[in-house]
């Protein structure tokens, strides 16, 4: 289990190093010249033009004349001292920025990952125990329909409902839960919902039909003719086996829900990561789409290699291979 | 004893000693699963039914998409205008039909750019093995670290300015789609190709002294084919969802063109008063992504080897 712990965290520091490269990449591929970008926000409205010697200087200041690795070598290592340069649009350190809008976007993506996990697997587990009853039915239908609703969709559709036509919820906006938690309750129930509902239905899906391979499984019949209890056989023979690709399904569902937390993040006004990758990336604000975009890529590798380990742990075959 | 199974199982030599098993083409058998259950049939009815409106959009909607008529702004559905209309009284009805076209344009050629490239790469990837194999999975590990949408946006961001495939409108989106669709695709043939690469075709074949491209290309991938036309028709619907997104985010289709992603964004403001105007665009992707996921389904189930027989 070790080697394998360790062969796992190698890979993954791999992989995060390929990420910081392609984001790189990605970024110097962005159109626009950000010296030209940086002078233009900061000289707007004045009548001040700019020689082509400062413009050097200013480009050799700031490296861009030298070589992309020599570039990149450079922003990684100031990326590991965690300096992440500066927002040319707001003019402060972007991990300022991150550290205040990470949690937030962090906060949503994992409470809607536990409670659509928990609802997914539960609706999963009744169907495949009930199946073909009216329950099994209704929950299948109900989640073939929520896996096709486009989150932001579902955003409008709640808020109209229950902002605009019941008053119940305010539209909009961002309450921290330590100054007012049932005032950040009310405003985080719409957006919960709505980035959740597509998390649950394809977990449920997923959980009804590994359940019911687990059903037909040898194992499952040895057990029965062992004569051990129905919910001994459905928890610890059949949920165990049903729960192993059920485990690395979660590390997509958290991308997925990470991924609708930009949506989320800019039709509920919530001052998180990804409405600062949105204005950023509008406001041609690339140093700060860099940063955030790494982040993503760092939660997102971070919980799959946790899910990797979670994996092994429970199935053996996959950690002596 | 021996004799006598062989005589009854084995090559036929006495005609009325052989079991007559009824021989169906794969054709019949497929189209005979994927009609079997109503959900299948319907969702296939429904990708029907919108390609056939996005073909002839023109023909059955008197008004043009485009056209503003500013004296029918904002109205609410009438018998004139069955959804109502726009912002720029453009029929919301002939916009969603139109938009049709646009979202089946743009999904299905990025499935096929995404998944030609794809498929190539896994396919060296599991072919070739070693050095190859790891770098390209290292690759898509590290595409897939990031939400598609992001992905989508950093590449749709780059493409539309950059000049890369036109420089804007529907080239670019196809490109930012089907690019960010790769890894998903090469993951998926790699672990096919895996597979099929253990048969015994595979290494006659190498033994007559085929070439690696060849034998990818006549051995490896008609077998791995199947599962494939599944993955695509599932990948369809996937992209339904992200062209819409990315419209509604503004950095997809531009407008004038109808989207039903930028219908949603246009409406948003109008929530309150004229909810018709976002909600009805979502239904329409609703609809077709549901249509793609069935139909996908029942394809799944026509070709997967585990459950032949059971229908």
């Amino acid at each position: 289990m070790t080697a394998y712990i360790f062969r796992r965290i190698i890979i993954g520091i791999f992989v995060l190093l390929l990420v910081t490269m392609i984001v790189f990449l990605l970024v110097r591929l962005l159109p626009g010249d950000p010296l030209v970008i940086f002078l233009g926000q900061s000289y707007t409205g004045q009548q001040q033009r700019i020689t082509q010697a400062e413009y050097e200087a200013l480009k050799h200041q700031w490296g861009l004349d030298r070589p992309i690795f020599v570039q990149y070598f450079d922003w990684l290592s100031h990326v590991l001292r965690g300096d992440l340069g500066e927002s040319i649009t707001v003019r402060t350190p972007i991990s300022t920025l991150i550290a205040e809008r990470m949690p937030r976007t962090m906060y949503i993506g994992f409470i809607t990952l536990m409670f659509s996990s928990v609802f997914g697997i539960l609706a999963g587990i009744v169907c495949a125990l009930r199946r073909g009853s009216w329950l099994d039915n209704s929950v299948t239908t109900a989640a073939n329909i929520g896996m096709v609703i486009p989150v932001f969709w579902l955003a409008l559709l709640l808020m109209y409902v229950f902002s605009y036509k019941l008053h119940w919820l305010p539209t909009s906006g961002w309450i921290s839960p330590f100054d007012d938690f049932w005032g950040h309750v009310k405003c985080m129930i719409m957006p919960f919902v709505a980035v959740g509902v597509g998390s649950v239905a394809g977990l449920a899906r997923i959980v009804r039909s590994c359940m019911l391979e687990a059903i037909a499984a040898d194992y499952v019949r040895t057990a029965w003719a062992k004569g051990l209890t129905e919910k001994i056989i459905v928890i610890r023979h059949q949920l165990k086996n049903a729960m192993i690709p059920v485990v690395t399904m979660l590390g997509g569902s958290l991308a997925m829900i990470m991924g609708g937390s930009v949506f989320i993040e800019t039709i509920f006004a919530i001052p998180g990561i990804g409405l600062l990758t949105m204005r950023a990336l509008f406001d041609q604000d690339y140093q700060v789409v860099q940063a955030t975009v790494l982040m993503f890529g760092l939660v997102i590798i971070i919980s799959n290699l946790i899910v990797d380990l979670v994996w092994a742990w429970m199935d053996p075959r996959i950690r002596f291979t | 004893m021996a004799d006598d199974s062989k005589n009854t199982i084995g090559p036929a030599k006495n005609e009325s000693t052989v079991f007559e098993i009824p021989r169906y083409s794969e054709w019949r058998r497929i189209t005979r699963v994927l009609f079997s259950r109503k959900l299948y049939a319907i969702g296939f009815g429904i990708v029907v039914f919108i390609i056939l409106v996005a073909i002839f959009a023109p023909f059955i909607t008197p008004y043009d998409p485009l056209k503003p008529d500013l004296h029918h702004r904002l109205e609410l559905p009438s018998s004139e205008h069955w959804l109502g209309t726009d912002t720029l009284g453009r029929d919301i009805l002939c916009r969603i039909a139109y938009g049709a076209r646009t979202s089946l344009i743009v999904s299905i050629s990025a499935v096929l750019l995404g998944n030609f490239i794809g498929i190539i790469m896994g396919i060296a990837a599991a072919y070739y093995g070693g050095l190859v194999f790891t770098l390209i999975m290292r690759f898509t590990d590290a595409l897939m670290a990031f939400p598609s949408i992001l992905l989508f946006i950093l590449i749709a961001g780059i493409a539309s300015t950059s000049g890369i495939a036109g420089g804007g409108g529907l080239p670019v989106l196809i490109f930012a789609l089907g690019f960010g669709g790769i890894a998903g695709m090469c993951r998926m043939m790699c672990g096919l190709a895996l597979s099929v690469k253990q048969n015994d075709y595979v290494l006659a074949a190498r033994a007559i002294g085929m070439g690696g491209w060849r034998i990818m290309r006549s051995q490896i991938f008609p077998n791995a084919f199947p599962p494939l036309m599944v993955m695509f028709t599932m990948g369809i619907g996937g992209m339904v969802m992200a062209e819409a997104g990315l419209s509604f985010l503004g950095i997809g289709v531009v407008p004038p063109t109808p989207s039903w992603g930028s219908m949603i964004m246009d409406g948003m403001s109008y929530l309150l008063t004229n909810p018709v105007l976002s909600l009805a665009p979502g239904v329409a992707i609703m609809l077709l992504m549901f249509g793609f996921n069935m139909f996908g389904d029942g394809l799944r189930d026509a070709v997967d080897p585990r459950l032949r027989g059971v229908f």
